[in-house]
């Protein structure tokens, strides 16, 4: 319980900071896509008989990465680049299992997560990454918040805008199949977006947008996995649930006029 | 006297059309450079290849003497104001995140409320950049240009549907930044009164270059003037 609190936390930091730059990027699904080819890289990883988490990062990263250079090679949009990204991922994990006679995937856990299971490895794995990943989006603010502003003018000033574009998507590789663990390959895109569309509504600043994301992300993870826990239930669909009562709120709050901006 | 900008048998093919043709002019360190010429002249396709947005151009650029194409140092250098900065109109940003895109590092940070009160837009400073009018936004984005010192400005049409008020002050500006901070200045307009009365030298530009020179002698030639107005005409045609 205390390590998939701890887990969570961890998560709900690392998807609402690097989603932050997705959603601004016109991006939001691009988190749904690579979950969806890490089932490719986890059919690999049981095929080969390497554990599936690694298999599933390497083949999630690299797919994401060669996705993106074709994208901009071959000026495909970024909704279509998406699609074709979603659908190889499991239509190579669907082959393969095929060829090797079908193999005993805890499916479940993988679609929907697992956070309760969570193992101490898994935790200090997941706090290094969320801590590797926080020190490079500090380091690099003003190139990410630039040149996901506008590329243009980010080449303009000097800044290496493709380079950035590749980070970022490998941050998103990185930290989506971290995440499968806690929601699972169906919802993953939830945490990504749902708490940044709130704090985008609520936030003047950037800086004020991703502490507030951040905020809200925490509280649907933490109060998520309680009630869950309470009810023995799936953490996913109740975290999800919370972080989308949490946007309603938003939305109420704003149409009544409440929160004014001046 | 130092040269800021050279540049030597510029030119530049796009699939369907060759938008430069052989283009060669100097600008001076002090200079106020206007470029004039029709829609579809290149203009801001002479600046995409000055600033690393396009590098497919033949010919060479060279930046106080440095050839661009070697290092991307002058970069840094620079202030550009776009002809229309596009964002979303709901990005999570303060006027005074925009301007500070613009620093090369946090430890200028005062350098954001003092560029920000010389162009009159101080009380704006915490406001949503997509919430300000577009004659705010247009002096943000000359803030966010000029907070880090440049010593060359390009600006490309940088008033289109900004109100006169706005257009004087912002022309004073630019007058002030060039006599009193010697900042070398290249802007394009289409209004030919302005750079009239503000620039130093003209270059009238339509794929190739067909003036360069003091903006007196341009002015005072009325074949050239009377060319110059025929050939937009005709652009202006073509468009209704
Ligand atoms: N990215 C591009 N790809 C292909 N052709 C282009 C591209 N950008 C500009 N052109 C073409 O090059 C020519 C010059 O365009 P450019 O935008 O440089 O003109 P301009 O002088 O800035 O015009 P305006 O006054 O309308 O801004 C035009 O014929 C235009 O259609
Ligand atoms: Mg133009």
């Amino acid at each position: 319980m205390h390590r998939a609190l701890i887990a969570g936390i961890a998560i709900a930091i690392l998807c609402s900071v690097v989603g932050l730059f997705l959603v601004l990027r016109r991006y939001s699904l691009f988190g749904d896509a690579i979950a969806h080819s890490s089932f490719g890289g986890v059919a690999v990883g049981l095929l080969a008989g390497v554990y599936p988490l690694w298999t599933a990062y390497v083949v999630s990263i690299v797919s994401a990465l060669v996705i993106t250079r074709v994208k901009d090679r071959f000026n495909i949009s970024g909704d279509a680049s998406i699609a074709v990204l979603l659908s190889s991922g499991i239509a190579v994990g669907l082959v393969i299992i095929g060829l090797s006679g079908g193999f005993t995937l805890d499916i479940f856990s993988f679609l929907f997560g697992s956070i309760l299971l969570v193992s101490v490895d898994d935790v200090v794995l997941i706090l290094a990454l969320t801590g590797g990943i926080l020190i490079v989006v500090l380091l690099l603010f003003r190139e990410l918040l630039y040149s996901t502003f506008n590329e243009e003018q980010a080449k303009v000033s000097g800044i290496p805008v493709e380079k950035i574009n590749y980070l970022v998507v490998f941050m998103a590789g990185l930290t989506v199949v971290t995440s499968i663990q806690l929601v699972g390959v169906l919802l993953i895109s939830a945490l990504f977006v749902i708490p940044n569309v709130s704090a985008i509504m609520y936030g003047k600043g950037f800086k004020q947008t991703a502490i507030i994301s951040i905020s809200f992300s925490i509280f649907s993870v933490v109060a998520g996995i309680l009630v869950s826990y309470i009810f023995d239930i799936t953490p996913a669909g109740t975290i999800v649930l919370i972080s989308i009562g949490l946007l309603a709120g938003t939305m109420g709050i704003k149409s009544t006029g409440l929160l004014s901006k001046n | 006297m130092l040269k800021a900008v050279e540049i030597k048998n510029l030119s530049v093919k796009y699939p369907d059309v060759k938008a430069l043709d052989d283009v060669s002019f100097e600008v001076n360190e002090g200079d106020f450079l206007g470029i004039i010429g029709p829609n579809g002249a290149g203009k801001s396709t002479l600046f995409a290849s000055m600033l690393n947005l396009y590098t497919d151009y033949e010919g060479t650029i060279k930046f106080f003497g440095q050839d661009i194409r070697k290092s991307k140092h002058y970069l840094k250098q620079i202030g550009y104001v776009p002809q229309k900065p596009i964002f979303e109109k709901n990005f999570p940003v303060t006027v005074k995140d925009v301007v500070r895109m613009g620093l090369q590092s946090e430890s200028d940070a005062d350098r954001i409320d003092e560029i920000l009160q010389q162009l009159w837009i101080h009380e704006l400073g915490n406001r949503r950049i997509g919430e300000l009018s577009g004659g705010q936004q247009q002096r943000v984005f000359i803030a966010k240009a000029l907070v880090h010192k440049p010593k060359l400005l390009i600006l490309d049409e940088p008033v289109t549907g900004i109100d006169q008020q706005s257009i004087e002050l912002f022309y004073s500006i630019l007058r002030e930044l060039n006599s009193k901070q010697n900042i070398t200045i290249i802007w394009s307009s289409h209004d030919l009164d302005a750079v009239n009365k503000l620039a130093n030298h003209v270059a009238c530009l339509n794929r190739t270059l067909f003036f360069h020179g003091e903006s007196e002698d341009f002015f005072s030639n009325d074949d050239l003037v009377k060319q110059y107005s025929e050939a937009s005409m005709q652009e202006h045609m073509h468009h209704h």
